[in-house]
């Protein structure tokens, strides 16, 4: 074990998988030259040339249906949009063509692709450079989405992404490109898709929550301990496919359940993992299940507002109480 | 004291009723018993018989008005007491909820078990603590009873409370409006208090069940002059129909056979049988396939049966549904033990109760309970026809009209009568052979007739 | 990747369209025959599936490429078989001159499980990976990036296969095309850019939907090469693109090539066709690249018996894709291709 930043496991397994396979190479806004704007292709150019680091220009629609073009006829491209909030200038190459050539093929081409990249909200960037996007695409079928919550997780996830054979959707946590975990020094270090993780044990009330919102939750748990309250932390890492049963396991053993995101709240993926726990787990229910999410605004400047809009560690604690009937 | 009463349930399936006439006015003192009104259910026109003593008070539905089963109907109590709150709360209340079965539907996921630790507690109790007890006292919660006495529980409450055998109306909530929580049954359940995991706890757990959602019933409107189609609203009879006709070709794999028979036999059978009978009455074609059916059914008793959901009911004895048209729909009368009735008393009991369908007269117990149907449309001139299965039975005989048609008698073709029958069958029960099995053994005693007077 | 080189790139092209030109192109017997086969073979096709659509057989978007035909035509016939191929939702003729087969094409328009895409697709979304087609596309442009992507793919591995693209005028607006040129001229990607400039971005002609109405200008602004003729003459259109093919395949480098040509029939099947005039059509009509590819057959030689036994052998064929598609059983499956396992 070694403990590694979040941005150094995802360059990792990057550098790893394309070790391991000639056809991986990478593609976007500043990965060679530049180093990375988020430095997480930081030395790849130098390890692996011009013809498998490739610099993009300013073109999301572009380079990103090139690298679907080319998976198509076998390749392997990872596709890095700067945020992910531009990755909606090419949206119509995601959830057009990626996610549907393969059924639109009846099967004959499939699209192994991974689109990746910073998303949620970042440090007083503003309502364009701020938000959350994965609802919408784990709203479409044919691609997975995954958004791990720290190094450990991110690097074993995105080199599974790297090897699986349909497009993938891997977001990364913008404010967690700092953070450390301890991460196993093995060659293959691979999570699969759609399996959730317990973050923390607690018998109370089940967390729902992934990417930075897990941070917010652990910390949450760690406040609601000191009051006698006993937080399980599950971290569903995979949107699409979702790992129910394990999130609903957890709400089955504690009866109360809390989901946190950083997204906004109407139609956000919280509703959706709402909807399958109380069908899985109604007559375990002791109270509603209870959402945590930003406010239903565009990402304000100001920093006391961004923080006002997010959901923040008291955001949780309370919710927490009121599933308890404690507020 | 005054109360409330609310439409009782006049039929295994009825939802809503017609209050068609009162039989009573206000001011009218009932015994138990004691009709009080005509209701047309969506099976036939039931009477509404009253089941308490006291003085009529207030009538609060008008005739002709559609009411959801258990809705408020009329306030009975002693005279001149005053019923104004009730009528304002029968005002609110309506619709009412539907009384509920007093049984609990088994738990469909293992609750948690209950647990040592020491839990959240609605009240204060020194208790021994391990670790620092959360300040877990809830703000005292009105245990307000919302919706007229309805109880409130989580889902977990409820489970734990069939678990831990406590009686939910023994619980003091401390959630929300009252609603029971799962540190409120704990709290009773730890305590002692516990009631025997009895019926009770199931009562409870009934009356708890959030009452059924009223569904807005949209009205078709009546055409106005800008379009080219009346919008008729459906009886109850033909919201039943459509509903149970729709479910039953949608859900019973339906197949059929069919056969032509040589009908000359029959006719001659029956005009000797009329010509005995003289005044005292007439035997029909349908009668005859009546007992002929029965019968068959006898012969081949596979058929007279059912399917549920694990496997085959046979049925031992023989009741035989007649289709019946009526201007608003059908019903379907049995005849019972058919097998067991003479002819001339089948005639003699289908005339009647196709008499009374007619008039709407039927008791529940005449239109339910058949175990094979008879539908005949001969006497519209249909030569043939599939009918739609009426559940749960596997077989259903539609009749056609008995024709002159050319028949081949010692290698002659010669002028003869013919009738085609069609049987649908529930492909769940009857296989093609056994259902095969069944038509042969029924155009056998068609065909000879003397056998149905054995 | 090589990075664009930065010497100003040589305008190459021939830009004429001279559309009132009617000589024909030098060629034999044995190179025309075969192309007017595949012409005639789409022609039937599409007459049978609009025969099928007013049965109600068909449903859907329904878009013919009649009066068309020769630029899939004779673009494909200037390809190898490795070559790739990316259409729009106007792509049966293409899918067809690719080897998919009359079978396949109108079992898939009937939504039969015999189908090209096993009835997953329909009309719009024809794909055949034996024949390196790459699928028709149905949001406009949205394919240009992707034709880049397999012509990348080339690149990446050297296989010398090129990519062929075609899209109609109404693309070269919208940013997918845009974006796709920009980065196949940058990178060097051997792709072919085909314009079909039917003249209707659906009911809006070229002079009220582009400032230029010459689309292969576009080129210019990115040093590419580029070309633009009429497309009666399939020896014509494959000649002229197997220019671009070879610049493609020896150099790597792009062509944009416009091919200036007019859909006889609606832009789908539910077109009242009230933006041109019936003179119009008319006048359309006589330059029939059939018509005009039959004649200079006859002109070449070739014995009227003889094409009329070819005549005779399309009809069997697409009367035989059409009972095959009527007896087909119904598509069955629609679970089994959202994720690969």
């Amino acid at each position: 074990m070694s403990v590694i930043s979040y941005r150094e496991a995802l360059g990792q397994a990057m550098r790893e998988e394309m070790e391991r396979d000639a056809n991986v190479f990478i593609m976007g806004e500043e990965v060679g030259h530049y180093n990375g704007a988020y430095k997480v292709t930081q030395g790849m150019l130098q390890r692996f040339s011009e013809r498998r680091v490739i610099d993009a220009p300013i073109a999301e629609m572009g380079f990103a249906g090139i690298g679907i073009g080319a998976a198509m006829v076998g390749l392997r491209p990872i596709i890095e949009f700067m945020t992910f909030n531009f990755s909606l200038v090419a949206i119509d190459q995601i959830v057009n063509n990626a996610a549907k050539i393969y059924q639109m093929s009846a099967g004959q081409f499939n699209v192994p692709i991974v689109f990746r990249g910073p998303g949620g909200p970042a440090v007083q960037v503003a309502a364009q450079h701020s938000q959350s996007l994965e609802s919408f695409y784990a709203h479409v079928p044919g691609l997975k989405v995954v958004m791990p919550s720290t190094a450990y997780d991110a690097k074993g996830l995105l080199k599974t992404a790297i090897r699986d054979d349909n497009p993938v959707v891997f977001i990364e946590g913008e404010t967690l490109y700092n953070t450390t975990w301890e991460v196993p020094e093995v060659e293959d270090h691979l999570i699969p898709l759609g399996v959730a993780d317990v973050k923390r044990e607690g018998k109370d009330v089940t967390l729902i929550a992934w990417s930075k919102m897990v941070w917010t939750c652990l910390e949450a748990a760690k406040a609601l301990a000191e009051q006698g309250i006993e937080c399980e932390v599950v971290d569903p890492r995979t949107l699409r496919p979702l790992d129910v049963d394990t999130l609903a396991a957890s709400v089955q053993k504690t009866g109360r359940c809390v989901i946190v995101e950083v997204g906004w709240p109407v139609a956000g993926f919280g509703a959706e993992v709402a909807y399958q726990i109380q069908k899985r787990c109604m007559d375990a229910l002791d109270a509603p299940i209870e959402r945590v999410t930003s406010d239903d605004v565009p990402m304000p400047y100001a920093k006391n507002l961004e923080d006002e809009v997010q959901p923040q560690v008291k955001d949780v604690v309370a919710a927490v109480r009121r599933v308890l009937y404690l507020e | 004291m005054a109360q409330i009463i609310g439409l009782p349930k006049l039929s295994p399936t009825m939802e809503e009723g017609v209050l068609v006439k009162w039989s009573k006015k206000e001011g009218d003192k009932v015994s138990p018993g004691d009709l009080v009104a005509e209701v047309e259910t969506d099976k036939a026109n039931m009477d509404f018989n009253i089941e308490d003593d006291g003085v009529l008070l207030k009538l609060l539905a008008k005739e002709g008005e559609t009411v959801k089963l258990g809705a408020p109907v009329l306030i009975i109590g002693k005279a001149g007491e005053d019923v104004s709150a009730l009528v304002a709360q029968a005002g609110a209340q309506a619709p009412a909820p539907a009384p509920a079965p007093a049984q609990a539907k088994p738990k469909a996921e293992p609750t948690p078990q209950p647990q040592p630790q020491p839990q959240p507690q609605a009240k204060p109790q020194p208790q021994p603590q391990a670790k620092p007890q959360p300040q877990l006292q809830a703000k005292p919660q009105p245990a307000q009873p919302a919706g007229g006495g309805k109880l409130l529980a989580s889902p977990l409450a409820k489970s734990l409370a069939i678990e831990l055998g406590v009686d939910l109306r023994t619980v003091t909530g401390s959630g929300p409006g009252g609603r029971i929580v799962e540190r409120d049954v704990r709290a009773i359940g730890s305590n002692g208090h516990a009631a025997p995991a009895s019926d009770d706890a199931h009562e409870a757990q009934a009356e708890a069940k959030p009452e059924e959602t009223a569904i807005a019933v949209r009205r078709p409107q009546a055409a106005d002059h800008d379009t080219d189609y009346t919008d008729t609203p459906a009886s109850n009879m033909r919201k039943r129909i459509a509903a149970r006709l729709t479910e039953a070709k949608r859900d019973v794999p339906h197949f059929y056979l069919m056969r032509t028979l040589d009908a000359a036999p029959m006719l001659a059978f029956r005009e000797r049988l009329n010509a005995l009978l003289g005044d005292k009455g007439k035997v029909s074609v349908n009668d005859l396939i009546v007992k002929a059916v029965a019968l068959a059914l006898r012969r081949v008793p596979e058929c007279n049966a059912a399917w549920i959901d694990d496997g085959i009911r046979t049925f031992h004895r023989v009741h035989v549904g007649v289709a019946v048209a009526l201007p608003e729909g059908l019903v379907t009368p049995v005849v019972r033990d058919a097998d067991q009735k003479g002819i001339g008393s089948i005639a003699a009991e289908v005339r009647d109760l196709a008499t009374r369908a007619k008039n709407r007269q039927l008791k529940a117990h005449e239109i339910t309970g058949s175990t094979f149907t008879v539908s005949n449309l001969g006497m519209l001139g249909i030569e043939r026809f599939t009918a739609i299965l009426n559940p749960p039975e596997a077989g259903i005989l539609a009749i056609g009209a008995t024709i002159d048609a050319p028949v081949v008698k010692n290698g002659q073709v010669a002028v003869g009568k013919t009738l085609t029958v069609t049987m649908s069958c529930d492909h769940r029960v009857i296989d093609g052979a056994l259902g095969a099995r069944w038509l042969a053994a029924f155009v056998d005693l068609v065909e000879h007739p003397e056998s149905l007077a054995l | 990747m090589a990075t664009a080189s930065k010497t100003p790139h040589p305008d190459t092209s021939r830009v004429e369209a001279d559309i009132d030109d009617t000589s024909m192109t030098e060629t034999t017997v044995a190179e025309l025959a075969p192309l007017y086969r595949q012409m005639l073979a789409i022609r039937r096709m599409e007459e049978a599936a609009a025969k099928a659509y007013s049965q109600g057989k068909i449903g859907g978007f329904l878009h013919l490429i009649i009066g068309q035909e020769a630029v899939c035509v004779g673009a494909i016939a200037a390809t190898t078989p490795d070559d790739y191929v990316v259409a729009t939702y106007r792509e049966h003729g293409h899918a067809y001159a690719k080897g998919a087969g009359a079978r396949p094409i109108l079992a898939e328009l009937y939504g039969k499980s015999t189908g090209l895409v096993k009835g997953l697709g329909g009309s719009m979304h024809l794909f055949d990976k034996a024949t390196n087609f790459l699928g028709g596309y149905g949001i406009v442009g949205g394919h240009v990036p992707i034709a880049a992507g397999a012509a990348f793919a080339s690149k990446y591995r050297g296989d010398g296969r090129v990519t062929l693209c075609f899209f109609g005028e109404g693309a070269s607006t919208i940013g997918g095309f845009a974006e796709g040129l920009a980065l196949a001229a940058l990178w060097k990607l051997p792709v072919v850019m085909i314009c079909e400039n039917n003249q209707y971005s659906m009911g809006t002609p070229t002079y009220r939907s582009l400032a230029v109405e010459d689309v292969s200008m576009r080129a210019l602004a990115h040093g590419m090469a580029r070309d633009r003729f009429d497309g009666d003459d399939v020896i014509k259109v494959k000649r002229r693109v197997a220019e671009a093919v070879e610049r493609a395949r020896t150099t790597g480098e792009p062509t944009l090539v416009e091919v200036v040509t007019y859909r006889f029939r609606g832009h789908s099947m539910s077109d009242p066709g009230l933006y041109r005039t019936k003179d119009e059509v008319e006048e359309w009509k006589r330059r029939d690249p059939l018509n005009r590819s039959r004649a200079h057959l006859s002109q070449l030689g070739m014995p009227d018996a003889d094409i009329e036994a070819l005549e005779d052998d399309v009809r069997a064929e697409i009367e035989d894709a059409v009972k095959f598609a009527e007896e087909s059983p119904a598509a069955d499956e629609y679970m089994k291709y959202v994720v690969k396992p």
